[in-house]
């Protein structure tokens, strides 16, 4: 089975033997409210653990995706640049950002289980 | 100092708003449903916004009343009848906004409403003018709430009858429980609309009723985005001390009659009128999909930067980007390519006539 992770910037990741598929999380978007944009990290590109991978922009404000581990961009959601909106519908499954080839799985360790994300996500909006 | 709460507070809770700060005071930046969802159920059918905020200040005593505010403010308010309104400025010596405001003449003086952040201050500065001569009240034991949308006429003239015979920047006394109202026909959407000086202690009921019979409370989100498809200033984005009337491409608010007249900034005034301005507020439609928000800056195709976006946002209704900013004259006529330095890449755009939603009177008509 693969393993779902998410990070202090409240990004999920799901990892599938060496590749990893990267979006943001349900509680992310009730934050941010209406997404009208997305931007996402170009196809072979190269992200570094924490480093900036995207931009979602609400009617309100801009916000940067950050990647939880580092790797090589191998695809990227079309559909939610097309349609930012589907990312307020389903982030957690088909509004997925973008997806890696990574390098170093010790850098998901660092991560937050589900119970662990969840306990994070309602003491920090509290 | 502790934040403010308007009249509305309990029902801003109930209905699940997301308060946040503004002004001084808590106030709903969204509803349960959402910006978009808000502000397009108020472009379809009607929207409650709670303004209670802005401040109302009323001004009366003596027969020069007329005269002396003439003295502050660049409107011809001996034209104005009672009852009609005039959108106009508190400005400095210098030409430039201290405050954008709406005067009605009322039976006994006039009112004036006064943006929140400003209010406390322009009641200061209008009061020193004024050598302290007159009656001032910036009365907080009033709500001010906006009814705005194609069905806002329908709603309100059900729980206040007759309202709907106003015409446009027009108000009147009405009665609601038995006590006074005062309705005006005006807004800050582009739609129809009215705005309802109510009894503090009347306000919760009042809502609700509008809510009965099938309005929904907006919050200041979607008033924003609403405001910018219409093209309107926001103070404190779009409008400063720095900017005047005629840089803020809001000429039309100065009335002829006046320009040769003396009023606070009108040397600078009329100086602009005659040799024009070095910068000028206009509408953006950035090319793609990027928004470009507040203070992002303006460059030409030589890359020489010749302004800034003063307000930007997604337009829910017109289904893309809009803003608005000031950009070096020689740039400002509609179709000149310019662009928009976001996140380190310049975006290009175009500037283009504003509102960049219009309204149809029998239906939304799209402008971008």
């Amino acid at each position: 089975m693969s393993e779902v992770k998410y990070s202090k910037e409240h990004e999920w990741i799901k990892l599938d033997g060496e590749e990893a598929t990267i979006g943001i999380t349900k509680h992310a978007t009730e934050m941010l409210g209406d997404i009208v944009f997305a931007e996402l990290p170009e196809k072979g590109s190269h992200v570094d653990k924490d480093g900036t991978a995207g931009v979602v922009e609400s009617t309100k404000a801009a916000s940067d995706v950050y990647t939880p581990v580092s790797g090589e961009v191998i695809d990227t959601n079309q559909m939610i640049v097309d349609d930012p909106s589907k990312i307020n519908e389903d982030p957690e499954e088909s509004a997925w950002f973008f997806k890696l080839k990574i390098k170093d799985k010790s850098e998901m360790d660092s991560l937050m289980n589900k119970e662990e994300y969840e306990k994070f996500a309602k003491e920090t909006s509290a | 100092m502790s934040i403010k709460k308007t009249s509305l507070n309990n029902l801003h809770i109930k209905y699940g708003a997301k308060l946040v700060e503004f002004a001084g005071y808590q106030m709903p930046i969204q509803y349960k449903y959402g910006i978009i969802q808000e502000h397009k159920y108020t472009r379809s059918h009607s929207g409650i916004f709670d303004v209670s905020h802005m401040g109302q200040l009323f001004i009366s005593g003596g027969d020069d009343l007329t005269n002396e505010l003439e003295k502050i403010f660049p409107a011809d308010l001996k034209k104005l009848k009672t009852n009609q309104s005039k959108y106009s400025f508190l400005m400095n010596n210098k030409g430039g906004i201290q405050d954008d405001l709406i005067i009605t003449k009322t039976s006994d003086g006039f009112l004036i409403i006064l943006n929140a952040a400003c209010k406390y201050n322009d009641y200061e500065v209008i009061k020193s003018k004024l050598d302290n001569q007159y009656k001032l009240n910036l009365d907080e034991s009033l709500s001010l709430i906006a009814l705005q949308g194609p069905e806002a006429k329908n709603v309100l003239n059900k729980v206040i009858p007759g309202c709907d015979s106003l015409k446009f920047m027009n108000g009147n006394n009405y009665v609601y429980k038995n006590e006074k109202v005062y309705i005006t026909r005006s807004g800050y959407t582009g739609e129809d609309g009215f705005e309802i000086s109510i009894k503090n202690s009347d306000a919760e009921t009042f809502v609700e009723s509008l809510i009965e019979n099938g309005s929904k409370l907006i919050g200041l989100g979607a008033r924003d985005t609403l405001r910018m498809e219409a093209g309107l200033c926001l103070y404190g984005n779009d409008l400063d001390n720095d900017t005047s009337p005629i840089e803020a491409n809001l000429k039309w608010a100065i009335p002829k009659s006046r320009i040769e007249t003396e009023f606070v900034g009108s040397e600078v005034l009329k100086n602009q009128f005659q040799s024009g301005v070095k910068k000028l507020r206009v509408g953006i439609k950035p090319d793609s999909k990027v928004i470009a928000r507040g203070n992002t800056k303006i460059y030409n195709d030589k890359n020489q930067e010749i302004g800034k976006v003063t307000s930007g946002t997604f337009g829910p209704s017109v289904e893309h980007p809009i803003a608005m900013g000031y950009v070096d004259n020689s740039y400002s006529t509609v179709n000149t390519k310019i662009f928009l330095e976001v996140r380190g890449k310049k975006i290009p755009a175009n500037i283009c006539n504003l509102p960049f939603y219009k309204k149809n009177y029998v239906k939304g008509e799209i402008n971008v």
